[in-house]
């Protein structure tokens, strides 16, 4: 006599799964197309279908996050990394080097990690002028001093005319965990409240307008920088209640909250007119039927914090240089699950959803 | 923002629901289609629908270009997508639209030349760029954007410029509406008529259905207020029985309409016998073709294309939805096969579409309710 697990043991044997069964790969789509990059649904249908079971096992149980936690010798330390693929390469308010450096320090940050060091690789073109690298390197050298992070090695690789759209920047940070801080999408509670650090949607706006292809005009810059700063006060102001951060860069608001959404199993409900965005953002979104909750941000976060830690983490990131138009922008509900939602004054609420693809302009 | 904000004005807002809730009887049910889905997508977007009496029940219309191109045009153009030195060149609401062989954006993943233009004048530029290619613009949509591409027709001829052509799908709006007030069944009291297209075509075009079928109809903006007053205006007319055209919109629409824009519209297209309109089947006289004088820049003459019809999958239930017969979750498919990620039915696609507009702001939301302050 067999006992259950005995024949489910032999039927398994009897009929072997195919490995990529077995090894959990659910990626099924025939191609690589934009999307896959955009920061949305496909991007998270990649990693979690294909990266995450072959190259993350043992890690799969934990919700992605901006960087890894790991414990050497007893120190928690944080490890991330970013490429950077922006064009055009200069754009108001920042340039891709800038980009490069703020976009791992703010993963880090929003890590509950104090930006240490970075590793640097550049991909070049061939034949582009030395001056645009150098202005780069000018870029980084000074977005790393403002950011308190020092640039400790990297690489460098030259491509051939065509390639690389002049250059990519990928840099690699560790950072030092906040050892009194708990963040994770687990620790979340219904009637915890959302707090974003600023207006939203303009560095998205200023590369689509930076390309040229719009013929709008606006005056706007990238919000490009680090947001350590806010997180370092508000840490400090509350550092035990705070429950989750992210910087909401491709994909916006909108997918970082439906991230959390889904991994924390809550509704997030929010207050339509409690977000800023400027008028110049608003109406590029207006004109191009986008939706600002969409729009990449570089120099954002949202944190959510525990209800009677609320003020006291408000008044903090409002105290830090460049974090004085943070507001509460929503709260954690128990439902409807795995949903976020938007209400507006008047009464009318609507599902705020992921983003889909790239964002594409409408017709009419 | 001016022109915006006083139009999203929650007290205002709140005033124009209770007025409707008002001025609706309470022992009538009305069925009012809005016919463009610049509309649609509107009312979902502001969770209008929320403010609404139940008795009042909003049908969604055929005003989404993309969302009633049969699938055997898309094909058609990407045939000639995939043709050697072709640049293909479409408005970013057809990127995602599914041909049988995959949208424009597979076919540029799988190494076609297909790039997204904010206007035909863009693809235009495109052209002179690129002298040893031949850029080809897919045109779609309504009366809305018909002129720009007679405008660039115009244009492309004027500076000769011999490597640019246009896949023309444009559509009229009047034979549409008029089809489905023609179809058996239609339970209509009365129409939100389209703002973007009567910003060219005036408020005259529709007359009949006033004069010969006794519907009401107001053309209407785009904003919360817009499309409430417009409801407003609506149910004033039946409630005194009244069946007028009305503009809401007279901020923007003229009710001549844009003459210079119809002009442009006379001087390069003519009307097609007939054209096959997804969901709603062959409409005689319903789109619009270059006239002989541009045949040169005519890709349907210039090129060979399949030419296949193409049906919509038997499950999939675009056509009903389109006549408002079904609503959007009761197709068989919504939201299981059919997501506006990898869409079925074109109603999914575009963001106009009342399927992905339903989807992406009220699909889960029955729990929406509880939401509310």
């Amino acid at each position: 006599m067999k006992t259950a697990s005995e024949q489910a043991a032999l039927a398994a044997l009897a009929a072997p799964e195919t490995e990529a069964a077995a090894s959990g790969v659910r990626f099924k789509d025939p191609r690589i197309e934009m999307a896959h990059g955009a920061g949305g649904k496909a991007s998270r249908r990649l990693i979690e279908g294909l990266f995450a079971p072959l190259l993350l096992r043992g890690r799969l149980a934990a919700p992605l996050a901006d960087a890894a936690h790991l414990e050497v010798d007893g120190a928690r330390i944080a490890l991330t990394a970013d490429a950077f693929v922006v064009r055009p390469l200069r754009f108001p308010g920042g340039s891709i080097g800038e980009l490069a450096v703020n976009g791992t320090v703010n993963d880090l940050a929003v890590s509950a990690a104090r930006p240490l060091a970075l590793l640097v690789t550049f991909v070049i073109e061939e034949g582009i002028a030395s001056g645009t690298l150098e202005a780069e390197v000018w870029a980084m050298a000074e977005a790393a001093r403002r950011a308190g992070v020092e640039v400790v090695g990297g690489d460098t690789k030259v491509v051939e005319h065509g390639k690389a759209d002049g250059m990519y920047i990928t840099t690699a940070g560790v950072g030092r965990v906040d050892p009194r801080v708990r963040c994770a999408a687990s620790e979340v509670r219904a009637g915890d409240q959302v707090l974003l650090s600023g207006p939203i949607g303009d560095h998205g706006i200023t590369i689509l307008l930076a390309r040229g292809d719009l013929e709008l005009e606006a005056d706007l810059r990238s919000d490009t920088r680090s947001v350590y700063p806010m997180v370092e006060r508000l840490l400090a102001a509350a550092p035990d209640g705070v429950r989750w951060m992210r910087d909401p860069t491709r994909g916006g608001v909108a997918t970082a909250l439906n991230e959390l959404a889904r991994d924390s199993r809550l509704g997030i409900a929010l207050c339509e007119e409690e977000i800023p965005v400027r008028d110049a953002v608003r109406g590029a979104c207006e004109l191009l039927g986008l939706d600002p909750l969409h729009i990449a941000n570089e120099g954002q976060f949202l944190a959510v914090v525990a209800p009677e830690h609320a003020a006291a983490a408000l008044a903090a990131v409002r105290s830090a240089p460049g974090g004085e138009e943070a507001v509460i922008i929503g709260e954690v509900r128990a439902e409807p699950a795995r949903s976020v939602l938007a209400a507006a004054s008047y009464g009318g609420t609507r599902i705020v959803d992921m983003l889909v693809g790239d964002p594409l302009p409408r017709i009419c | 923002m001016r022109y915006v904000d006083e139009f999203r004005d929650p007290k205002l807002i709140r005033q124009a629901a209770a007025e409707i809730r008002r001025l609706a009887r309470p022992d009538r049910h009305y069925r009012v289609m809005e016919v463009c889905g610049g509309h649609t997508h509107a009312i979902y977007r502001f969770g209008l629908e929320g403010l609404l009496p139940g008795n009042l029940e909003l049908i969604h219309g055929p005003g989404c270009p993309v969302c009633v191109l049969p699938m055997g045009r898309t094909d058609d153009g990407l045939a000639i997508a995939e043709l050697p030195g072709v640049i293909f060149t479409a408005f970013g609401d057809v990127m995602r639209v599914p041909g049988t062989k995959g949208s424009p954006l597979e076919h540029k993943a799988r190494g076609a030349e297909i790039r997204m233009v904010y206007s035909p004048l863009d693809a235009l530029k495109l052209a002179q760029a690129h002298p040893d290619r031949h850029v080809v613009f897919f045109a779609i949509g309504f009366e809305t954007t018909a002129p720009s591409t007679a405008l660039t027709l115009l244009r492309a001829r004027q500076l000769g410029v011999a490597n640019f052509s246009v896949f023309c799908n444009h559509v009229t709006i009047i034979p549409a509406i008029r089809a489905i007030l023609d179809s058996p069944g239609m339970r209509l009291d009365a129409f939100v008529g389209p703002g973007h297209v009567s910003t060219v075509i005036g408020c005259r075009p529709y007359e009949f259905i006033a004069e010969d079928f006794g519907k009401p109809i107001v053309v209407s903006g785009f904003e919360p207020l817009d499309i409430l007053q417009s409801l407003v205006m609506i149910l004033r007319q039946l409630a005194d029985g009244r069946a007028e055209v009305e503009n809401q919109y007279a901020r923007v629409v003229p009710w001549e309409g844009n003459l210079p824009a119809l002009r442009a519209l006379e001087e390069v297209f003519e009307l097609r016998p007939y054209f096959e309109w997804r969901g709603l089947g062959f409409i005689s006289q319903s789109a619009l073709k270059l006239r002989d004088a541009f045949a040169e820049w005519d890709a349907e003459r210039r090129f060979t294309v399949p030419g296949i019809r193409v049906t919509d999958p038997k499950a999939a239930q675009c056509g009903e939805v389109l006549k408002g017969v079904l609503k959007p979750p009761q197709c068989k498919l919504f939201g299981r096969e059919c997501t506006p990620e990898r869409p079925v039915g074109a109603l999914m696609v575009s963001s106009e579409g009342a399927c992905a507009a339903y989807y992406h702001y009220v699909h889960r939301a029955a729990a929406a309710a509880s939401l509310e302050r």
